[in-house]
């Protein structure tokens, strides 16, 4: 078999050296009734153009890569450079190990380097680690962080955060002693209220968690939200959904958000139908010693030579075991470095333009939706590339279903999280569609409504 | 001058594209406030195509990998990481987003479901949630469902038992699932049976993690009387599956009474480990704890594949969308190009290739566990007259990785080796030659194994430094 | 320091009497066994500790520990120097290494703890281990 080196005359010779004449006396050990199952339920090894063909056909009972697909709510399709795939696919890239032995290591602790700089740049604040498993996880991440850091045990979450991650974040505190509470929406603006805010924080709030743009598309007054947390001495802490936003609208850090948690998927990795994505945590200076997961520092060796390491080991599980930040081991270091290969290549003016083409795009669906008499835009300024939209007659479901017909993805229903939301569609826009696909959105939501 | 790549900001220059998009072709209308917008990214990289795919190449010379050459680390079973996977996984029919309508995505649906199917044959579990994004995820969540079962029964309990020599997830995991860590100590040979665990079984434990075979590479050959002790406590066995590559197709962790188990995809079924993930950590459990698995889960319906996702009694969501399923296409991929006249196969040679290295080191090195082993062996730095940190350091001067040290902490100065099924027999025996002119060396002219590596790249770095003084991103300007 | 002046404990702290409040450090013997020590985390004045309880934190590159409180008491001054200069630890453990002071509730808990000689005495028997 291909990936078994071994050949019979060397397992002979292995046995001889070993002192044994069959294998089976390596496995004495396992309790004979136990040993060996039947595995007939499985099948038989398959050549590789067998691989192929069963792939191929798992891929033909897909459907989805023929649809025009405006779906977001955290998972965004946009544009992936050649060089990107080309580069991050390299056998050097994607079968290392950790870099325990950063001697050996350069070329993945240097390309995370790069990475953790560039995602502290985008956010504003001083320092990123190398990756959480995705933004549901880095806000339940951010959560703990707050907590242990200030001593209180009291947690707001915005209701407009995505409900995916604020369902992994109640997971994650199911068991200890941290109390979660709703901060509420404001229906006509469909932003954080924040009087509201303002009468939930007490002296026991260790942080208030916001996302912005928030899961109705909506950028948020973080200035506001900031302001009135840090009066009360809490963290604010702003969640970003769609990383590709953070090329476009204040950066967290001089909104005054104390930490960024959030999800990088949009910086070239594939939809890959959920994962892996790429989870991004950073944070001001003082909680650099709190924070989860592996962080690449730079340093010197033996020769003077400049070169990167792991480091601040020690809040991690391999050293401080149950007492460590996080029980965070493997990452997403591949999906980081790949990230990081995105923006490099993007760079200043690429990112910029693709963030500006997502919310033009956005913007323009909006001034012509105008015209549609079957949906309004439920919020029609400041939003950067996701919309929400609700329909005047019957269902968000039925005219998403409507429009599958004519081989179009409207947008996420957002009764697939909130029963009561049967009839608004959150739409996604991004620098892949132009203008001829938006207008046959449009035209096949004015034919269906 | 250094001959080490510059970092990519040292590159930059202003104006250099390195990116071929256009500007949006429809009227350039933002709806944004002004003061909600950001003004450009100062210092972002600006570098053209070609200097990237430079810089990139550059670095990719620094890295070792299993594409170039063995790595024996115990307990990351590094095997092989097949190319036609590759291509399977960057198929751009499998691309789907995750909120597609079920019926545009059967294809996707199904590669999970016959995933949990295999995992359900190999594992002997009767269920799988593939959603954690790493094994630590999954022990968190494994955890979390042996805390809700616990629950229903009317006392969730207080302590997780935890042998000294495991994994420190293990005890993290346990922590960040609301559990208070107690300690076990291993026998004198390694393992944990009755006598190790019946003083610790007191009415407030939940669980024992226990990883088998062992961080040791022994086999726990107690389980089944430790799982039945358990039972009869009204505690639960949860398996720590890291070194499930000595025992696929041998033997069924659901077969010896566990109840609850994590499985490393990146380790046991071959997905690549990219330099320290993405990694995927399904968890399997026994029938009666089926309804508290982590949602969404993957099944088959009258008129095909189903998700579920909300269940009153799961334990909840564990992460965003279904988990790493490019991973999950990956490991189902390697299976059936295993099929199960191989499967068995897997496990003969890892630990065939483990106990020949074992049989051509003992005489060199300590060997304080002198208990059979499967696929992988602990030796300790014990009589020598160098650190088994210099010795994993003089390995990388010879162009091999260095074997897991320092772990488990039981041994003094561990060197875990784990060759996994993956090398032949000429990458073993260029490993033991390697490892006996080092030993040689170490008696002869410790100073160079002190000195090493010198071969490499950079020289040892100045970790305490790193720490004292953290680095942890370029700014401009900053000289250092 | 003169080290026949001091008290240890069984987790390697010393303790310096001085009427109703004590000085607390590491040994020798712990700072070697930590390495080179890259952060302490060090309590807040003010803070009331029981004898046993952690006190502050050590971080080495490869270790963490915890320093005890050997009394109860309450912490009335901190090290800190030891912010920007951790290696202080490494260097001159029972002098500019100092970790924090105590004053101290219950003087008589100071019996509960060794004089050099049974430290010393203590050592040879982990060494024996």
């Amino acid at each position: 078999m291909r990936y078994l080196p071994l050949t019979d005359a060397e397992r002979e010779e292995m046995k001889r050296a070993i002192g044994i004449a069959d294998v089976r006396e390596l496995f004495t050990c396992i309790p004979s009734g136990q040993c060996r199952p039947p595995l007939g339920k499985l099948p038989k090894a398959l050549s590789e153009p067998e691989l192929l063909a069963v792939f191929r056909e798992f891929g033909r009972r897909n459907g989805f890569a023929a649809a025009l697909s405006f779906l977001g709510a955290g998972a965004h399709s946009h544009f992936i450079p050649e060089v990107v795939s080309y580069l991050s696919s390299k056998g050097e890239f994607l079968t290392p190990y950790t870099p325990y032995q950063p001697e050996v290591s350069q070329g993945s602790l240097q390309a995370i380097f790069e990475y953790q700089t560039m995602m502290a740049m985008l956010t504003g604040l001083d320092v990123a680690n190398a990756s959480l498993y995705d933004g549901a996880s880095a806000a339940a991440e951010a959560v703990l962080l707050a907590v242990r850091r200030s001593g209180r045990s009291r947690v707001l979450l915005a209701e407009s955060l995505h409900p995916e991650y604020a369902a992994v974040i109640r997971t994650y505190v199911q068991n200890l002693a941290i109390e979660l509470v709703p901060v509420a929406v404001e229906g006509a603006s469909g932003r954080v209220s924040v009087s509201d805010l303002r009468s939930q924080l007490d002296d026991a709030t260790a942080a208030f968690v916001f996302q912005s743009p928030n899961f109705l598309g909506v950028v948020e007054d973080g200035k506001a939200i900031a302001a009135a947390v840090h009066e009360r001495k809490a963290f604010a802490v702003q969640v970003v959904a769609e990383a590709m936003s953070l090329a476009y609208l204040t950066p967290p850090g001089e909104v005054g958000a104390d930490m960024a948690v959030g999800e990088a998927q949009s910086f070239g990795l594939p939809l890959g139908f959920g994962g892996p994505y790429l989870g991004f945590m950073a944070v001001r200076e003082e909680f650099m010693r709190q924070m989860p997961g592996r962080l690449v520092g730079e340093t010197r060796d033996l020769d003077g030579q400049r070169g990167y390491v792991l480091t601040l080991s020690t809040r991690e599980q391999h050293i401080k075991r149950e007492k460590a930040t996080s029980n965070i081991c493997s990452n997403e270091a591949w999906c980081a470095m790949r990230a990081g290969m995105y923006l490099a290549v993007m760079g200043q003016a690429g990112l910029a333009c693709a963030a500006r083409a997502c919310h033009l795009n956005a913007a323009y669906f909006v001034r012509q939706a105008a015209a549609l008499a079957g949906i309004r835009v439920v919020y029609a300024r400041n939003f950067f590339n996701e919309v929400l939209v609700e329909v005047r007659k019957g269902s968000a479901a039925d005219l998403a279903a409507a429009l599958k017909k004519k081989g179009i993805l409207a947008g996420v229903p957002l009764a697939w999280f909130d029963a009561g939301q049967k009839n608004r569609l959150l739409l996604a826009f991004s620098e892949l569609h132009d203008r001829a696909a938006i207008d046959r959105l449009l035209a096949a939501i004015g034919e269906a409504s | 001058m250094s001959h080490l790549p510059k970092l990519i900001f040292e590159l930059s220059r202003e104006g250099k594209i390195g990116c071929g998009l256009n500007e949006a072709d429809v009227p350039a209308e933002p709806a944004v406030d002004a003061e909600l917008r950001r003004g450009a990214i100062a210092d972002f990289p600006q570098v053209s195509e070609v200097e990237i795919v430079r810089h990139y190449m550059a670095l990719a010379k620094l890295n070792y990998s299993v594409d170039a050459g063995f790595y024996p680390l115990g307990s990351c079973t590094m095997k092989y990481n097949p190319k036609v996977n590759e291509r399977l996984a960057a198929a751009e029919e499998l691309q789907a987003h995750p909120y597609a309508p079920h019926d545009l995505v059967q294809g996707n649906l199904e590669i999970m479901a016959r995933l949990e199917e295999w995992l359900v044959e190999l594992t002997g579990m009767a269920g799988f949630t593939l959603t954690p994004a790493a094994g630590a995820h999954g022990e968190f969540a494994g955890m979390l469902v042996v805390r809700k079962y616990l629950q229903e029964k009317g006392d969730p309990r207080r302590v997780v038992l935890i042998p000294d020599s495991a994994h420190g997830t293990n005890p993290a995991s346990a922590h960040f699932a609301g559990y208070e860590v107690r300690e076990i100590a291993s026998s004198a040979n390694g393992t944990i049976g009755l006598a190790e665990l019946r003083p610790h079984l007191t009415p407030d434990v939940a669980a024992l993690m226990m990883t088998n075979p062992n961080t040791l590479g022994i086999f726990e050959s107690d389980i089944m009387v430790v799982a039945e002790a358990l039972h009869a406590n009204g505690s639960l066995l949860y398996m720590d599956g890291a070194n499930l590559n000595a025992l696929l197709g041998i033997v069924r962790p659901g077969d010896l009474g566990v109840d609850v188990m994590h499985i490393n995809l990146h380790k046991t079924f071959s997905t690549p480990h990219g330099g320290g993930g993405p990694g995927s950590g399904p968890v399997g459990v026994a029938a009666n704890l089926l309804p508290y698995l982590p949602v969404p889960r993957v099944r088959k319906g009258g008129s095909g594949y189903e998700v579920v996702y909300d269940d009153p009694r799961s334990i909840g969501r564990v992460k965003n969308f279904y988990g790493h399923f490019l991973v999950i296409v990956r490991a189902l991929a390697y299976l059936m190009a295993l099929g199960r006249e191989n499967v068995g196969r897997v496990a003969e040679d890892a630990v065939l290739n483990a106990n020949y290295v074992r049989s051509q080191l003992q005489g060199l090195l300590d060997l304080p566990y002198k208990a059979p082993t499967l696929h992988e062996v602990v030796f300790s730095d014990s009589g020598l007259p160098v650190k088994t940190l210099d010795i994993a350091k003089r390995l990388l001067d010879y162009g091999v990785h260095p074997f897991t040290i320092y772990f488990p902490l039981i041994v003094h100065g561990a060197m875990m080796i784990e060759p996994t099924e993956s090398e032949s027999k000429e990458t073993l025996d260029d490993f033991i030659a390697v490892m006996k002119v080092i030993l040689g060396e170490a008696r002869e002219n410790p100073e160079l194994l002190r000195q090493a590596p010198t071969r490499t790249p950079v020289r040892r770095l100045d970790e305490t430094q790193a720490a004292r003084k953290p680095v942890l991103r370029w700014r401009k300007g900053e000289v250092r | 320091m003169a080290k026949e002046n001091l008290l240890y404990s069984k987790d390697h702290e010393w303790v310096l009497r001085e009427g109703n409040a004590v000085t607390v450090g590491i040994t020798d013997y712990a700072q070697h066994e930590l390495g080179d020590v890259v952060f302490v985390d060090l309590p807040a004045v003010g803070k009331g500790l029981k004898k046993g309880d952690p006190a502050a934190n050590i971080e080495s590159v490869k270790a963490v520990s915890d320093v005890y409180s050997p009394v109860t008491g309450k912490v009335s001054d901190v090290n800190a120097k030891l912010g920007d200069h951790p290696e202080l630890v490494n260097q001159d453990p029972f002098g500019d290494g100092w970790i924090f002071k105590l004053s101290v509730d219950q003087v008589s808990e100071l019996d509960e703890l060794m004089d050099l000689k049974k430290y010393e005495e203590y050592l040879k028997g982990i060494a024996g281990e």
